[in-house]
């Protein structure tokens, strides 16, 4: 077995509204490795949820409840917040959606990595600078230099989740957190920032959890696959095994992609059966 | 004959050093009750040619005819009850303090039409709403169901040719597979011709007759779908972008 990097046992991420308390996330657990590990599921499944409160990063009112979120046997829960902010970005890092969002606008790309940088390692401005150009260049960004200088709103999509990448792991974390971190690219350019990513988790022997929502994606570039349904855990599998899932929802998802090499005249629809939503949740530990 | 012929297209946004060409040189035609599809990359201007086609990219050049008429650079009003258009983000497209009886009300009033009552209700029931939603406002609805409000309302001027830009890239796989199927269903039941804008091989593959491959403003290839699903494409661009999407 792969030695354990984080454990989550029995996670909840509850928000109180007007009408009662909305549970986003219901007791989920699981385990990762040195390994990918994919969160499947459809907006509003909580698999985003689950990334964010991993690092504590649900805002209030919401809550995260767990019985614990352990990291190489340290209990997440319990750090007060200011260790928290020692662990995100140096031990666990995160990658958002759209790279529009997540940098910062009138900062130079340069600045903001060797921002990052130097939050976390005492080098002096010179070693920040080099080590950020190495980084940018393990992203295969040609001209690094010249992106050093640029603005966020020069680059292109593709660049810019290339750059968030380098940034979130020139601290060297041992595990990224990656929420849909291609779902704003065009396919062409998806493969290259998953190549990357793959090539660098392999590298420094990272573990990465995979949020998306695109089976076949998943299927194709974790190793072992998560599949939520409204909060919950409904099945676990190798993603290898992905397409011989047994659960009806993981299957009514599969069914209902159309395929360019099986033409059929209507889609699938999924049917919802209320009790998915019942079924205790499937523990997802190794 | 065809519903839609377009020749050396051009469209281009800004002037002098800023002129940025979005589309060069594209032709293609689409044929009455056909389902054509235009595949490529962001900023390949593919969405660029459904705005041109509308009217809500003003500066172009070439030739455009719609059932044998040239559209020239005013469109009159027949244009638009032949014409409609489905946007991308549902939850952009639809006014957020309009409920769904003051979107279609309106949009049928504004074209004409006396028996606007009857028409919303008919119009909710052949997207698959239904009457418990014409009160709703767009936040009280899901991506699915807002995107249903958006064909609906397209369909209002009962139209011949529907632009689909990206009608399901914003939603879930499996309200997308809903999506599709009633924009099949309408095509069957009022033999509509649509030109259906997208970056998912497998949607265009599965919606669509045949397909034009595009690149940095310029149509490289136009393929049929059995050629598609062969794999059989010639260009180098089109190529890469099946392996990819596999």
């Amino acid at each position: 077995m792969m030695s354990t990097l984080l454990d989550v046992q029995n996670l909840w991420v509850r928000f109180p509204t007007r009408n009662g308390v909305f549970d986003a996330v219901r007791g989920v657990s699981f385990t990762l490795g040195r390994e990918r590990l994919g969160i499947v599921g459809e907006s509003g499944s909580g698999k985003s949820m689950t990334g964010r409160a991993i690092l504590r990063l649900i805002r209030s009112p919401g809550i995260v409840e767990a019985d614990q979120i352990s990291l190489e046997g340290q209990d997440l829960m319990k750090l007060s917040e200011k260790d928290m902010r020692a662990v995100r970005g140096q031990r666990i890092s995160m990658v958002m959606q759209d790279p529009k969002f997540s940098l910062n606008p009138v900062m130079t790309i340069g600045d903001q990595i060797i921002e990052a940088y130097r939050l976390h390692n005492s080098a002096s401005k010179a070693d920040a600078y080099n080590k950020s150009l190495e980084m940018l260049e393990a992203v295969s960004i040609r001209d690094a230099e010249r992106v050093m200088r640029a603005y966020p709103h020069e680059m292109s999509g593709g660049m810019g989740q290339r750059i968030m990448i380098a940034m979130m792991l020139i601290p060297n974390p041992e595990i990224l957190i990656a929420d849909e971190p291609t779902s704003a690219l065009d396919v062409s350019v998806q493969r290259q920032v998953l190549d990357i990513m793959d090539k660098l988790v392999k590298e420094r022997g990272m573990g990465l959890i995979f949020i998306s929502h695109d089976l076949n994606l998943v299927a194709d570039f974790c190793d072992r696959v998560l599949i939520m349904y409204s909060g919950r855990i409904v099945e676990v599998c190798d993603a290898d095994k992905l397409h011989e899932a047994k659960h009806p929802y993981t299957r009514g998802l599969l069914n209902s992609l159309p395929r360019l090499d099986a033409p059929r005249e209507r889609l699938e629809v999924l049917e919802r059966d209320p009790q998915w939503s019942e079924a205790p949740s499937v523990s997802g530990s190794e | 004959m065809n519903m839609l012929e377009v020749a050396g297209l051009n469209v281009w946004f800004g002037k002098n050093r800023d002129r940025v060409d979005a589309v060069k040189g594209a032709t293609f035609d689409v044929g009455q009750g056909e389902s054509f599809g235009l595949v490529g990359e962001s900023g390949s201007g593919k969405s660029t040619i459904l705005r041109a086609i509308t009217g809500l990219a003003p500066n172009w050049s070439g030739t455009m005819t719609l059932g044998g008429k040239p559209i020239g650079k005013k469109r009159p009003k027949e244009f638009f009850k032949t014409v409609q258009m489905v946007f991308q983000d549902p939850y952009a497209s639809l006014h957020p303090r309009h409920s769904v009886d003051q979107v279609l009300g309106e949009t049928l009033h504004l074209h004409g039409f006396k028996d606007i009552d009857a028409r919303v209700v008919k119009l909710l029931d052949d997207v698959g709403l239904g009457q418990k939603f014409r009160f709703r406002y767009p936040h009280q609805l899901s991506g699915g169901q807002r995107q249903r409000v958006a064909i609906a309302r397209a369909l209002a001027p009962e139209p011949e040719l529907l632009l689909l830009d990206e009608p399901t890239s914003a939603l879930d796989v499996s309200v997308q597979a809903e999506i599709l199927n009633l924009l099949a269903d309408l095509r069957n039941d009022r033999g509509l011709t649509y030109l259906m804008v997208s970056h998912d091989l497998s949607v265009v593959g599965h919606m669509c007759d045949r397909l034009a491959v595009m690149k940095d403003g310029e149509i490289v290839e136009i393929l049929d779908v059995v050629a598609l699903r062969a794999m059989d494409a010639t260009h180098a661009y089109s190529r890469q972008l099946l392996e990819a999407s596999l």
